[in-house]
């Protein structure tokens, strides 16, 4: 068991050991374990319910876990507040995008890359020369992230004032620019129409492309079977499956998980 | 701070400096001499509702504060008069900051309250401690503000180096709302949990924010003291406190040129009112009515947005939450 985990260190962005997440009587997680290599697409799929966003929280550290340890390349984040965890390199989108929406779709960009940068009260109110680089700096950034998502002519306006397809690339950009090692898409494609969720489909695999290690939480099977290179299947707080997506397509459990008995 | 910024602060500053010319009325000038103070309250002040979510009912103390650790120490210890203003902001801050770390942590509103006992307190020290404040008679003979030799002996004088503080303020004020810091409040005000997955400390953000909002309610104080030379507890009481909260709310929270707004017109709207005197504060009390029903997220971000109904810019400056809408 130890040499095995050892040699797997390496190997490995995230890792989980039996974390168990209770909500009063409720076990929301319940011994869960599983590893993340890198540069993969790991999906997280599962019936309404079956906890996983929860585990998107407990990773991101907005609820803790009861038991069990969280681990990012080999050291625990269990503990840590979810700033910490994300100025560690493991940012997220919301299944329901959480932008500030009283800030210009630029400005949400911008914020994604606080924990990137340095910047304090006194060089932001004399507009100090060494804040005035790195604001030039993190602008052109966010310019070319909204040029990669799309959304570089929604630039100027606040984040209220563009469609929800643009709203969900916008939270995906702003996760992006805190150069996450690991990416965390709450159901990047809800509410999403047929040719919006292909768009989307294709950025995550662009992000793909570009060596991002991603974990999705999402319903749209269509998608996560395009573009995953593994499932984990949860229920009921559970991990009832693991593998290849067109292995768990066969897998009883699974799909019985799905369809019931 | 953007282009259209600095050209209304220019044209802002070119207004005010020019006031003093068109104004024989000392009465005046002193009238604006307060409203100047009074922005540099309101714009602390704003920081904190506007870009930490929270409110402080305590702000009448740290002004109070601000005055009597710079009368006292100057005119009973014989403190130099600069740099015992900076050390009764490190102060007034470093007591807004113990009461930060507590309330602060916690989810609510728990600083309001924490801040009205504060308040509270401070009053009656101020009244009992009489051998060193003045007690309930105040306490005179406060120095005048000075510069080298350039003695501020006039409201006339006073009103440019109070008004080029308030600018002053203002100016960095703006900066720090339009830098990575201003964005960061103006986040973790809209939504803390987006705003903590973006990588930000929340919780000391705040603490950070009620120091400075504190710091400079002590300026305006200290200010305050040394332009008037005179002091007592009845100005530091809670109503000031609430006053400060009312001009926040009618300027616009979340907008800093809102405060300028509120506060010039909150000041000289009593003075105006002098005239039906007994009806002073009841018509004070209905302007106050008509602009929350009618204009919830302020005074100033209303008009704006009125003008400027097409764009989607948005407000001028605001950044603050956005008001709620109706059914949530």
């Amino acid at each position: 068991m130890m040499p095995e985990t050892v040699l797997k260190g390496d190997q490995t962005i995230l890792e989980t050991r039996e974390i168990t997440l209770r909500f009063g009587g409720l076990e929301a997680l319940n011994g869960l374990s599983f590893s993340i290599s890198p540069h993969q697409i790991v999906s997280i799929i599962g019936p309404n319910g079956a906890g996983k966003t929860t585990l998107l929280n407990a990773i991101t550290g907005v609820y803790s876990a009861d038991s069990g340890e969280i681990l990012f390349r080999g050291s625990p984040i269990s503990r840590l507040k979810s700033f910490q965890i994300a100025a560690l390199g493991i940012n997220r989108t919301f299944q329901q995008a959480q932008l500030f929406v009283n800030m210009t779709v630029l400005e949400n960009v911008m914020v994604g890359m606080h924990g990137r940068t340095k910047s304090g009260f006194l060089g932001g109110a004399l507009h100090l020369p060494g804040e005035r680089r790195e604001e030039k700096k993190i602008r052109e950034k966010a310019e070319s992230l909204l040029d990669f998502f799309g959304l570089l002519p929604k630039a100027g306006y606040l984040a209220a004032h563009i469609s929800v397809a643009e709203q969900k690339r916008l939270e995906n950009s702003r996760a992006m620019s805190g150069d996450p090692e690991l990416l965390l898409l709450d159901e990047p494609v809800a509410g999403l129409n047929i040719r919006e969720t292909e768009a989307m489909g294709d950025l995550i695999i662009r992000l793909k492309e570009k060596g991002q290690t991603i974990i999705l939480v999402e319903h749209n099977m269509h998608l996560v079977m395009g573009i995953s290179d593994r499932l984990i299947v949860l229920h009921h707080g559970s991990k009832i499956g693991e593998g290849r997506p067109e292995d768990m397509q066969r897998d009883r459990r699974v799909v019985e998980a799905y369809l019931g008995t | 701070m953007g282009t259209k910024n600095k050209i209304y602060l220019l044209i802002y500053a070119g207004i005010i400096f020019s006031m003093p010319a068109l104004l024989q009325n000392n009465y005046h000038l002193m009238v604006l001499n307060v409203a100047a103070l009074n922005i540099i309250v309101i714009i602390g002040l704003n920081l904190l509702m506007g870009y930490a979510g929270q409110i402080s009912l305590g702000h009448a103390a740290f002004f109070g504060l601000g005055a009597y650790l710079s009368a006292i120490c100057t005119t009973t210890y014989g403190f130099p008069l600069w740099p015992t203003m900076v050390m009764a902001m490190i102060i007034t801050g470093m007591v807004a900051y113990a009461i930060g770390i507590p309330t602060l942590k916690l989810e609510g509103h728990y600083l309001v309250m924490a801040t009205l006992g504060f308040n509270v307190i401070i009053y009656i020290v101020m009244i009992q401690l009489d051998s060193v404040t003045g007690g309930p008679s105040g306490f005179a003979g406060i120095p005048r503000l000075k510069i080298g030799t350039l003695a501020f002996d006039s409201d006339r004088k006073i009103y440019y180096l109070l008004w080029a503080v308030s600018i002053g303020t203002l100016l960095l004020s703006l900066n720090l709302t339009h830098s990575r810091v201003g964005r960061a409040m103006a986040a973790l005000s809209h939504n803390e949990i987006a705003a903590r997955c973006a990588g930000i400390d929340t919780q000391t953000y705040k603490v950070k924010i009620f120091f400075i909002s504190a710091a400079l309610g002590s300026l305006a104080g200290s200010l305050y003291a040394h332009y008037l030379t005179f002091i007592s507890p009845g100005t530091f009481s809670i109503f000031y406190s609430i006053q400060v909260v009312t001009m926040v709310l009618v300027g616009g929270i979340g907008s800093l040129w809102g405060s300028v707004f509120g506060a010039v017109l909150l000041t000289i709207l009593p003075e105006a009112l002098h005239a039906v005197k007994e009806y002073n504060v009841l018509i004070y009390g209905l302007i106050l009515m008509v602009v929350l029903i009618f204009f919830p997220q302020g005074l100033f971000p209303g008009i704006a947005e009125a003008l400027r109904k097409k764009t989607t810019d948005g407000p001028l400056d605001s950044r603050g939450p956005l008001p709620l809408k109706k059914g949530i």
